[in-house]
Protein backbone atom coordinates (compact mmCIF):
# COMPACT_ATOMS: atom_id res chain seq x y z
CA UNK A 1 0.00 0.00 0.00
CA UNK A 2 0.92 3.44 -0.88
CA UNK A 3 0.24 6.95 1.23
CA UNK A 4 -0.02 9.24 -1.42
CA UNK A 5 0.46 13.11 -0.30
CA UNK A 6 -0.01 16.18 -2.50
CA UNK A 7 0.24 20.07 -1.78
CA UNK A 8 -1.85 21.71 -4.01
CA UNK A 9 -3.14 25.18 -4.58
CA UNK A 10 -6.40 25.74 -2.43
CA UNK A 11 -8.52 26.86 -5.24
CA UNK A 12 -7.46 23.52 -7.10
CA UNK A 13 -9.45 21.32 -4.09
CA UNK A 14 -12.56 20.67 -5.92
CA UNK A 15 -11.42 20.24 -9.25
CA UNK A 16 -8.47 17.58 -7.59
CA UNK A 17 -11.24 16.29 -5.46
CA UNK A 18 -13.87 15.48 -8.79
CA UNK A 19 -11.11 13.77 -10.37
CA UNK A 20 -10.08 11.52 -7.83
CA UNK A 21 -13.61 10.65 -7.37
CA UNK A 22 -13.88 9.84 -11.01
CA UNK A 23 -11.31 6.99 -10.61
CA UNK A 24 -12.71 5.71 -7.77
CA UNK A 25 -10.72 6.69 -4.85
CA UNK A 26 -12.90 6.39 -1.84
CA UNK A 27 -11.69 8.65 0.45
CA UNK A 28 -8.96 11.27 1.05
CA UNK A 29 -7.95 13.70 3.97
CA UNK A 30 -7.65 17.38 3.64
CA UNK A 31 -6.08 19.83 5.56
CA UNK A 32 -4.97 24.20 5.02
CA UNK A 33 -1.21 24.38 5.44
CA UNK A 34 1.26 26.67 5.29
CA UNK A 35 4.78 26.56 3.73
CA UNK A 36 6.94 28.16 0.96
CA UNK A 37 8.63 27.26 -1.82
CA UNK A 38 10.06 27.93 -5.29
CA UNK A 39 7.14 30.06 -5.54
CA UNK A 40 8.13 32.25 -2.83
CA UNK A 41 6.22 34.85 -1.24
CA UNK A 42 5.00 38.45 -1.20
CA UNK A 43 4.88 42.43 0.42
CA UNK A 44 1.59 43.50 1.77
CA UNK A 45 1.39 47.50 2.06
CA UNK A 46 -0.38 48.64 5.04
CA UNK A 47 -0.70 52.52 5.66
CA UNK A 48 2.67 52.71 3.87
CA UNK A 49 4.25 49.86 6.46
CA UNK A 50 5.60 46.76 4.43
CA UNK A 51 5.21 42.96 5.83
CA UNK A 52 6.79 40.35 4.00
CA UNK A 53 4.17 37.52 3.72
CA UNK A 54 6.48 34.47 3.44
CA UNK A 55 4.22 31.52 4.08
CA UNK A 56 1.45 30.97 1.51
CA UNK A 57 -1.79 29.15 1.86
CA UNK A 58 -1.76 25.24 0.07
CA UNK A 59 -4.07 22.01 0.74
CA UNK A 60 -2.39 18.84 1.49
CA UNK A 61 -4.20 15.98 0.18
CA UNK A 62 -3.17 12.49 2.14
CA UNK A 63 -4.77 8.72 0.72
CA UNK A 64 -3.63 5.80 1.53
CA UNK A 65 -4.29 3.45 -1.80
CA UNK A 66 -3.61 -0.35 -3.26
CA UNK A 67 0.23 -0.05 -4.50
CA UNK A 68 -0.92 -0.93 -8.64
CA UNK A 69 -3.18 2.16 -8.56
CA UNK A 70 -0.69 4.46 -6.95
CA UNK A 71 1.13 5.66 -10.20
CA UNK A 72 -2.42 6.22 -11.95
CA UNK A 73 -3.70 8.49 -9.28
CA UNK A 74 -0.54 10.34 -9.35
CA UNK A 75 -0.85 11.03 -12.90
CA UNK A 76 -4.57 12.06 -12.11
CA UNK A 77 -3.17 14.61 -9.17
CA UNK A 78 -0.35 16.17 -11.47
CA UNK A 79 -2.91 16.64 -14.37
CA UNK A 80 -6.02 17.86 -12.28
CA UNK A 81 -3.76 20.29 -9.59
CA UNK A 82 -1.65 21.63 -12.57
CA UNK A 83 -1.87 25.41 -13.78
CA UNK A 84 1.31 25.77 -15.83
CA UNK A 85 2.70 28.68 -13.10
CA UNK A 86 5.08 28.26 -10.16
CA UNK A 87 3.25 26.92 -6.90
CA UNK A 88 1.29 24.20 -8.64
CA UNK A 89 2.51 21.89 -5.65
CA UNK A 90 4.34 18.78 -5.43
CA UNK A 91 2.73 15.05 -5.13
CA UNK A 92 4.90 12.23 -3.51
CA UNK A 93 4.63 8.72 -2.93
CA UNK A 94 5.62 6.61 0.63
CA UNK A 95 5.61 3.04 1.33
CA UNK A 96 2.71 2.25 3.85
CA UNK A 97 3.60 -1.14 6.43
CA UNK A 98 -0.08 -1.36 7.90
CA UNK A 99 -3.59 -0.15 7.37
CA UNK A 100 -6.46 -0.53 10.11
CA UNK A 101 -9.94 0.17 9.44
CA UNK A 102 -10.83 0.72 13.13
CA UNK A 103 -14.91 0.11 12.33
CA UNK A 104 -14.10 -3.34 11.73
CA UNK A 105 -10.89 -4.09 12.24
CA UNK A 106 -10.43 -4.90 8.40
CA UNK A 107 -6.81 -4.56 7.42
CA UNK A 108 -4.29 -4.31 4.32
CA UNK A 109 -6.20 -4.11 1.17
CA UNK A 110 -9.75 -4.27 2.59
CA UNK A 111 -9.43 -1.45 4.90
CA UNK A 112 -8.72 0.69 1.99
CA UNK B 1 -35.89 72.36 27.39
CA UNK B 2 -36.06 70.11 25.06
CA UNK B 3 -38.96 69.56 22.51
CA UNK B 4 -39.96 66.34 21.64
CA UNK B 5 -38.75 65.95 18.47
CA UNK B 6 -35.37 67.36 19.55
CA UNK B 7 -35.38 64.73 22.50
CA UNK B 8 -35.82 61.57 20.32
CA UNK B 9 -33.01 62.45 17.92
CA UNK B 10 -31.05 63.02 21.68
CA UNK B 11 -32.32 59.73 22.08
CA UNK B 12 -31.17 57.70 19.15
CA UNK B 13 -27.81 60.06 18.90
CA UNK B 14 -26.54 58.29 22.10
CA UNK B 15 -27.17 55.16 21.08
CA UNK B 16 -25.55 55.58 17.78
CA UNK B 17 -23.02 56.81 19.80
CA UNK B 18 -22.85 54.26 22.44
CA UNK B 19 -22.50 51.70 18.96
CA UNK B 20 -18.93 53.32 17.77
CA UNK B 21 -17.15 51.97 20.64
CA UNK B 22 -17.84 48.31 19.43
CA UNK B 23 -17.10 49.73 15.98
CA UNK B 24 -13.75 51.26 16.99
CA UNK B 25 -13.09 47.35 18.56
CA UNK B 26 -13.79 45.87 15.69
CA UNK B 27 -11.55 48.61 13.85
CA UNK B 28 -9.01 48.05 16.50
CA UNK B 29 -9.47 44.46 16.56
CA UNK B 30 -8.78 43.60 12.89
CA UNK B 31 -5.64 45.64 12.35
CA UNK B 32 -4.20 43.61 15.60
CA UNK B 33 -2.55 40.39 15.44
CA UNK B 34 -4.92 37.13 15.79
CA UNK B 35 -3.60 36.49 19.03
CA UNK B 36 -4.27 39.86 20.39
CA UNK B 37 -7.95 40.72 19.15
CA UNK B 38 -9.61 39.91 22.53
CA UNK B 39 -7.38 41.77 24.69
CA UNK B 40 -8.00 44.84 22.05
CA UNK B 41 -12.05 44.38 22.17
CA UNK B 42 -11.69 43.72 26.20
CA UNK B 43 -9.87 47.44 25.94
CA UNK B 44 -12.40 48.90 24.39
CA UNK B 45 -15.89 47.50 25.92
CA UNK B 46 -14.18 48.14 29.40
CA UNK B 47 -14.19 51.75 28.59
CA UNK B 48 -18.67 51.11 28.54
CA UNK B 49 -18.31 49.49 31.29
CA UNK B 50 -16.54 51.46 33.48
CA UNK B 51 -17.33 55.04 32.06
CA UNK B 52 -21.04 55.55 32.38
CA UNK B 53 -21.01 54.29 36.20
CA UNK B 54 -18.52 57.03 36.80
CA UNK B 55 -20.24 59.49 34.51
CA UNK B 56 -23.63 58.97 36.27
CA UNK B 57 -21.89 59.35 39.47
CA UNK B 58 -19.55 62.72 39.25
CA UNK B 59 -18.25 63.05 35.70
CA UNK B 60 -20.85 64.68 34.63
CA UNK B 61 -21.63 66.75 37.66
CA UNK B 62 -17.72 67.65 37.13
CA UNK B 63 -17.53 68.56 33.66
CA UNK B 64 -21.01 70.11 33.76
CA UNK B 65 -22.85 71.66 36.76
CA UNK B 66 -23.22 74.44 36.92
CA UNK B 67 -22.12 75.27 33.58
CA UNK B 68 -21.05 78.82 34.43
CA UNK B 69 -17.65 77.81 35.96
CA UNK B 70 -14.55 78.31 34.13
CA UNK B 71 -12.41 75.42 35.54
CA UNK B 72 -14.15 72.95 36.52
CA UNK B 73 -17.72 71.58 37.89
CA UNK B 74 -19.04 70.28 40.99
CA UNK B 75 -20.36 68.04 43.14
CA UNK B 76 -23.67 69.11 43.31
CA UNK B 77 -25.12 66.86 40.88
CA UNK B 78 -23.66 63.81 42.50
CA UNK B 79 -25.28 60.45 41.54
CA UNK B 80 -27.30 62.71 39.56
CA UNK B 81 -28.75 63.91 42.85
CA UNK B 82 -30.54 67.30 41.97
CA UNK B 83 -32.24 65.86 39.10
CA UNK B 84 -35.71 65.75 41.29
CA UNK B 85 -38.16 64.81 38.57
CA UNK B 86 -37.48 63.51 34.97
CA UNK B 87 -39.21 66.43 33.84
CA UNK B 88 -39.20 66.84 29.89
CA UNK B 89 -36.47 64.58 29.85
CA UNK B 90 -34.23 66.99 28.05
CA UNK B 91 -31.46 67.09 30.96
CA UNK B 92 -31.20 63.18 31.24
CA UNK B 93 -30.77 62.71 27.65
CA UNK B 94 -27.85 65.45 27.55
CA UNK B 95 -26.63 63.44 30.45
CA UNK B 96 -26.69 59.98 28.50
CA UNK B 97 -25.46 61.64 25.31
CA UNK B 98 -22.53 62.70 26.78
CA UNK B 99 -21.75 59.45 28.91
CA UNK B 100 -21.41 58.17 25.63
CA UNK B 101 -18.73 60.50 24.87
CA UNK B 102 -16.92 59.82 27.28
CA UNK B 103 -17.22 56.51 27.01
CA UNK B 104 -15.55 55.99 23.66
CA UNK B 105 -12.57 59.50 24.21
CA UNK B 106 -10.15 56.67 26.59
CA UNK B 107 -10.83 54.31 24.30
CA UNK B 108 -9.37 55.86 21.65
CA UNK B 109 -6.17 55.91 23.62
CA UNK B 110 -6.21 51.77 23.31
CA UNK B 111 -5.67 51.39 19.52
CA UNK B 112 -1.88 52.81 20.37
CA UNK B 113 -1.26 51.09 23.27
CA UNK B 114 -2.54 47.41 21.38
CA UNK B 115 -0.16 44.34 22.52
CA UNK B 116 1.58 45.30 25.19
CA UNK B 117 -0.06 46.96 27.97
CA UNK B 118 -1.41 44.99 31.18
CA UNK B 119 -5.30 44.65 30.98
CA UNK B 120 -5.10 45.86 35.34
CA UNK B 121 -3.44 49.17 34.25
CA UNK B 122 -5.27 49.72 31.97
CA UNK B 123 -8.34 49.41 34.17
CA UNK B 124 -7.05 51.90 36.37
CA UNK B 125 -5.96 54.32 33.58
CA UNK B 126 -8.97 54.79 32.44
CA UNK B 127 -11.14 55.85 35.07
CA UNK B 128 -7.72 58.46 36.30
CA UNK B 129 -7.65 59.71 32.79
CA UNK B 130 -11.18 60.05 32.80
CA UNK B 131 -11.48 62.79 36.05
CA UNK B 132 -7.94 64.22 35.56
CA UNK B 133 -8.06 64.58 31.59
CA UNK B 134 -11.17 64.51 29.85
CA UNK B 135 -13.09 66.25 32.57
CA UNK B 136 -11.39 69.42 33.00
CA UNK B 137 -10.69 70.00 28.93
CA UNK B 138 -14.58 68.95 28.25
CA UNK B 139 -15.27 71.45 30.89
CA UNK B 140 -12.71 74.22 29.78
CA UNK B 141 -14.09 73.86 26.21
CA UNK B 142 -17.60 73.09 26.98
CA UNK B 143 -19.34 76.24 29.28
CA UNK B 144 -15.46 77.19 30.70
CA UNK B 145 -13.07 79.39 30.16
CA UNK B 146 -11.68 78.15 26.65
CA UNK B 147 -15.37 78.49 25.59
CA UNK B 148 -15.82 81.72 26.70
CA UNK B 149 -13.18 83.23 24.95
CA UNK B 150 -15.15 81.77 21.74
CA UNK B 151 -13.26 78.99 20.31
CA UNK B 152 -15.13 76.41 19.16
CA UNK B 153 -15.63 72.78 18.72
CA UNK B 154 -18.82 71.64 18.01
CA UNK B 155 -18.57 67.66 18.59
CA UNK B 156 -15.24 67.48 20.03
CA UNK B 157 -12.74 67.49 18.11
CA UNK B 158 -10.03 68.96 20.75
CA UNK B 159 -11.87 67.64 23.83
CA UNK B 160 -12.28 64.24 21.70
CA UNK B 161 -9.84 63.87 19.44
CA UNK B 162 -6.66 65.57 19.67
CA UNK B 163 -7.16 65.26 23.24
CA UNK B 164 -7.09 60.89 22.86
CA UNK B 165 -4.49 61.13 19.94
CA UNK B 166 -1.65 63.16 22.07
CA UNK B 167 -2.18 61.31 25.09
CA UNK B 168 -1.88 58.06 23.05
CA UNK B 169 1.61 59.54 21.95
CA UNK B 170 2.47 59.98 25.89
CA UNK B 171 1.30 56.69 26.71
CA UNK B 172 3.28 55.07 24.04
CA UNK B 173 6.30 56.55 25.62
CA UNK B 174 6.10 55.42 28.66
CA UNK B 175 4.81 51.91 27.79
CA UNK B 176 8.05 51.52 25.61
CA UNK B 177 8.10 49.29 22.11
CA UNK B 178 6.77 46.19 21.05
CA UNK B 179 8.96 43.34 21.52
CA UNK B 180 7.63 41.62 18.83
CA UNK B 181 7.63 42.94 15.26
CA UNK B 182 4.55 44.41 14.11
CA UNK B 183 2.33 42.05 12.09
CA UNK B 184 -0.32 43.16 9.23
CA UNK B 185 -4.07 43.43 10.11
CA UNK B 186 -5.14 39.77 11.13
CA UNK B 187 -8.77 40.34 9.70
CA UNK B 188 -9.23 43.12 7.36
CA UNK B 189 -13.14 42.17 6.57
CA UNK B 190 -13.33 43.38 10.73
CA UNK B 191 -11.21 46.51 10.08
CA UNK B 192 -14.15 47.60 7.06
CA UNK B 193 -17.16 46.91 9.40
CA UNK B 194 -15.76 48.48 12.28
CA UNK B 195 -15.58 51.29 9.96
CA UNK B 196 -19.06 51.15 8.74
CA UNK B 197 -20.20 50.85 12.65
CA UNK B 198 -18.10 54.11 13.55
CA UNK B 199 -19.47 55.76 10.39
CA UNK B 200 -22.93 55.26 10.98
CA UNK B 201 -22.70 55.89 14.78
CA UNK B 202 -20.65 59.00 13.83
CA UNK B 203 -24.11 60.64 12.30
CA UNK B 204 -25.37 60.35 15.98
CA UNK B 205 -22.00 61.79 17.35
CA UNK B 206 -21.93 65.29 15.29
CA UNK B 207 -25.28 65.79 14.13
CA UNK B 208 -26.66 64.73 17.69
CA UNK B 209 -24.57 67.23 19.07
CA UNK B 210 -27.03 70.01 18.09
CA UNK B 211 -28.88 68.45 20.78
CA UNK B 212 -32.09 69.42 18.97
CA UNK B 213 -33.73 68.36 15.88
CA UNK B 214 -32.97 71.18 13.53
CA UNK B 215 -31.32 72.70 10.64
CA UNK B 216 -27.68 73.04 12.35
CA UNK B 217 -28.44 68.72 13.03
CA UNK B 218 -29.28 68.50 9.52
CA UNK B 219 -25.82 70.54 7.97
CA UNK B 220 -23.73 68.56 10.38
CA UNK B 221 -25.09 65.39 9.15
CA UNK B 222 -24.46 66.36 5.72
CA UNK B 223 -21.23 67.48 6.73
CA UNK B 224 -20.41 63.76 8.36
CA UNK B 225 -21.46 62.14 5.25
CA UNK B 226 -19.62 64.09 3.33
CA UNK B 227 -16.05 64.38 4.63
CA UNK B 228 -16.01 60.84 5.44
CA UNK B 229 -16.57 60.12 1.53
CA UNK B 230 -13.71 62.79 0.60
CA UNK B 231 -11.21 61.91 3.16
CA UNK B 232 -11.72 58.26 2.19
CA UNK B 233 -11.41 59.03 -0.92
CA UNK B 234 -8.20 61.51 -0.75
CA UNK B 235 -6.17 58.64 1.58
CA UNK B 236 -6.85 55.63 -1.92
CA UNK B 237 -5.62 58.61 -3.99
CA UNK B 238 -2.22 59.41 -2.30
CA UNK B 239 -1.22 55.79 -1.69
CA UNK B 240 -2.24 54.59 -5.17
CA UNK B 241 -0.18 57.54 -6.45
CA UNK B 242 2.83 56.96 -4.02
CA UNK B 243 2.66 53.22 -3.65
CA UNK B 244 0.78 51.92 -6.51
CA UNK B 245 -2.32 50.29 -5.29
CA UNK B 246 -5.41 51.37 -3.80
CA UNK B 247 -5.98 49.54 -0.35
CA UNK B 248 -9.14 48.71 1.62
CA UNK B 249 -7.04 49.77 4.99
CA UNK B 250 -6.30 53.74 3.17
CA UNK B 251 -9.90 53.85 2.22
CA UNK B 252 -11.05 52.49 6.07
CA UNK B 253 -8.26 55.03 7.43
CA UNK B 254 -9.24 57.65 5.24
CA UNK B 255 -13.44 57.28 6.17
CA UNK B 256 -12.04 57.69 9.89
CA UNK B 257 -9.93 60.81 9.06
CA UNK B 258 -12.33 62.87 7.65
CA UNK B 259 -14.90 61.97 10.37
CA UNK B 260 -12.54 62.81 12.84
CA UNK B 261 -11.11 66.14 11.23
CA UNK B 262 -15.41 67.13 10.29
CA UNK B 263 -16.23 66.45 14.15
CA UNK B 264 -15.43 70.31 15.60
CA UNK B 265 -16.36 71.92 12.77
CA UNK B 266 -19.84 69.65 11.75
CA UNK B 267 -21.91 72.57 13.13
CA UNK B 268 -20.32 75.27 11.90
CA UNK B 269 -19.53 74.89 8.26
CA UNK B 270 -21.64 74.55 5.48
CA UNK B 271 -21.45 74.10 1.40
CA UNK B 272 -18.04 72.92 -0.13
CA UNK B 273 -16.23 73.07 3.14
CA UNK B 274 -17.32 69.48 4.63
CA UNK B 275 -15.69 68.49 1.41
CA UNK B 276 -12.22 70.30 1.59
CA UNK B 277 -11.91 69.17 5.45
CA UNK B 278 -12.07 65.84 4.15
CA UNK B 279 -10.08 66.25 1.43
CA UNK B 280 -7.35 67.75 3.58
CA UNK B 281 -7.36 65.61 6.40
CA UNK B 282 -7.48 62.58 3.91
CA UNK B 283 -3.76 63.67 2.19
CA UNK B 284 -2.54 65.04 5.51
CA UNK B 285 -3.36 61.89 7.80
CA UNK B 286 -2.01 59.58 5.38
CA UNK B 287 1.45 61.11 5.41
CA UNK B 288 1.19 61.62 8.90
CA UNK B 289 0.48 57.73 9.73
CA UNK B 290 4.55 57.17 8.40
CA UNK B 291 5.69 59.71 10.70
CA UNK B 292 5.99 57.15 13.76
CA UNK B 293 8.29 54.98 11.66
CA UNK B 294 10.47 57.61 11.23
CA UNK B 295 10.57 59.05 14.65
CA UNK B 296 10.47 55.59 16.17
CA UNK B 297 7.53 55.66 18.65
CA UNK B 298 5.13 52.79 18.68
CA UNK B 299 1.71 53.99 18.44
CA UNK B 300 0.15 50.46 17.40
CA UNK B 301 -2.69 51.71 15.10
CA UNK B 302 -2.07 54.52 14.24
CA UNK B 303 -4.11 56.73 16.99
CA UNK B 304 -1.88 60.05 16.59
CA UNK B 305 -1.68 60.23 13.15
CA UNK B 306 -5.23 59.41 12.47
CA UNK B 307 -7.14 60.93 15.51
CA UNK B 308 -4.49 63.41 16.84
CA UNK B 309 -3.50 64.92 13.37
CA UNK B 310 -7.07 64.46 12.04
CA UNK B 311 -8.92 66.44 14.99
CA UNK B 312 -5.69 69.37 14.81
CA UNK B 313 -6.49 69.55 10.97
CA UNK B 314 -10.44 69.99 11.31
CA UNK B 315 -10.55 72.36 14.26
CA UNK B 316 -7.68 74.62 13.01
CA UNK B 317 -9.61 74.74 9.76
CA UNK B 318 -12.67 75.95 11.79
CA UNK B 319 -10.99 79.40 11.86
CA UNK B 320 -11.27 79.62 7.83
CA UNK B 321 -14.71 77.89 6.93
CA UNK B 322 -16.78 79.26 10.26
CA UNK B 323 -19.94 80.09 8.68
CA UNK B 324 -22.12 81.73 11.39
CA UNK B 325 -24.67 83.12 8.54
CA UNK B 326 -25.84 79.86 7.08
CA UNK B 327 -26.68 79.09 10.65
CA UNK B 328 -28.48 82.39 11.76
CA UNK B 329 -26.02 81.95 14.94
CA UNK B 330 -23.85 83.69 16.96
CA UNK B 331 -20.76 82.00 16.78
CA UNK B 332 -17.63 83.60 15.01
CA UNK B 333 -17.09 83.94 11.26
CA UNK B 334 -13.94 81.95 10.10
CA UNK B 335 -11.49 83.98 7.38
CA UNK B 336 -13.15 82.78 4.49
CA UNK B 337 -16.37 84.37 5.37
CA UNK B 338 -15.74 87.71 6.58
CA UNK B 339 -14.32 86.94 9.91
CA UNK B 340 -10.74 87.92 11.12
CA UNK B 341 -7.69 85.96 12.72
CA UNK B 342 -9.66 86.25 15.66
CA UNK B 343 -11.08 82.86 15.36
CA UNK B 344 -8.29 80.64 13.82
CA UNK B 345 -6.07 82.09 16.96
CA UNK B 346 -8.66 81.04 19.57
CA UNK B 347 -8.71 77.78 17.97
CA UNK B 348 -4.89 77.35 18.04
CA UNK B 349 -5.03 78.48 21.57
CA UNK B 350 -7.54 76.22 22.93
CA UNK B 351 -6.00 73.20 21.35
CA UNK B 352 -2.37 74.33 22.76
CA UNK B 353 -3.84 73.98 26.34
CA UNK B 354 -5.47 70.88 25.83
CA UNK B 355 -2.25 68.95 23.70
CA UNK B 356 -0.61 70.24 26.55
CA UNK B 357 -2.39 69.57 29.64
CA UNK B 358 -3.28 66.12 28.47
CA UNK B 359 0.09 65.06 27.33
CA UNK B 360 1.80 66.19 30.60
CA UNK B 361 -1.22 64.37 32.96
CA UNK B 362 -1.47 61.13 30.76
CA UNK B 363 2.09 60.67 31.11
CA UNK B 364 2.63 61.17 34.71
CA UNK B 365 -0.43 58.73 34.90
CA UNK B 366 1.19 55.93 33.26
CA UNK B 367 4.59 56.20 34.91
CA UNK B 368 2.68 56.72 38.55
CA UNK B 369 1.06 53.44 37.42
CA UNK B 370 3.97 52.10 36.07
CA UNK B 371 5.74 52.53 39.72
CA UNK B 372 3.06 51.32 41.32
CA UNK B 373 1.66 48.36 39.36
CA UNK B 374 3.52 48.08 35.98
CA UNK B 375 1.83 48.98 32.88
CA UNK B 376 3.88 46.28 30.62
CA UNK B 377 3.08 43.03 30.22
CA UNK B 378 5.96 40.05 30.62
CA UNK B 379 7.57 39.37 27.48
CA UNK B 380 6.21 36.07 27.54
CA UNK B 381 2.86 37.25 27.31
CA UNK B 382 3.58 39.47 24.46
CA UNK B 383 4.83 36.33 22.79
CA UNK B 384 1.86 33.81 23.54
CA UNK B 385 -0.53 36.90 22.51
CA UNK B 386 -2.36 38.42 25.29
CA UNK B 387 -6.07 36.91 24.86
CA UNK B 388 -4.39 33.80 25.82
CA UNK B 389 -2.20 35.37 28.47
CA UNK B 390 -4.45 37.78 30.10
CA UNK B 391 -8.06 36.57 29.78
CA UNK B 392 -7.46 32.88 29.28
CA UNK B 393 -9.69 33.18 26.18
CA UNK B 394 -9.39 32.35 22.15
CA UNK B 395 -10.69 34.43 19.52
CA UNK B 396 -10.92 31.68 16.63
CA UNK B 397 -11.62 28.13 17.82
CA UNK B 398 -11.07 25.97 15.12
Amino acid sequence: MKLITAIIKPFKLDVVKDALKAVNITGITVSEVRGFGRQGGHVETYRGAEYKVDFIPKVRLEMVVDDPAADAVVDVIVKSAGSGNIGDGKVWVTDVSRVVRIRTGEEGRDAI
Amino acid sequence: MMEPAGLTWVLISSALVLFMTPGLAFFYGGMDRRRNVLNMLMMNFYCILAVPVLWMLAGYSLAQVPFENDWLGSLDAFALGDLKTAGDGGTLATIAFLGMFAAITPALISGAVAGRMKFAAWAVFVPLWLFIVYVPIFKWLYGGWLGQRGSLDFAGGTAIHVNAGIAALAAVFVLGRRKVDPAPPHSMPLVMIGTGILWFGWFGFNAGSALNANGQAAQAFMNTFLAGAAAGLAWVVTEWIRAGRPTNLGAASGIVAGLVAVTPAAGYVSGIAPIIIGLVAGVVCSLAVRLKSKLRYDDALDVVGVHFVGGLVGSLLIGFFANPKFFEAEFTAGLFYGGDSGLLVEQLIANVVAIVWSFVLTFVIMKVLDVVMGVRVEEQAEVTGLDLALHLETAYHD
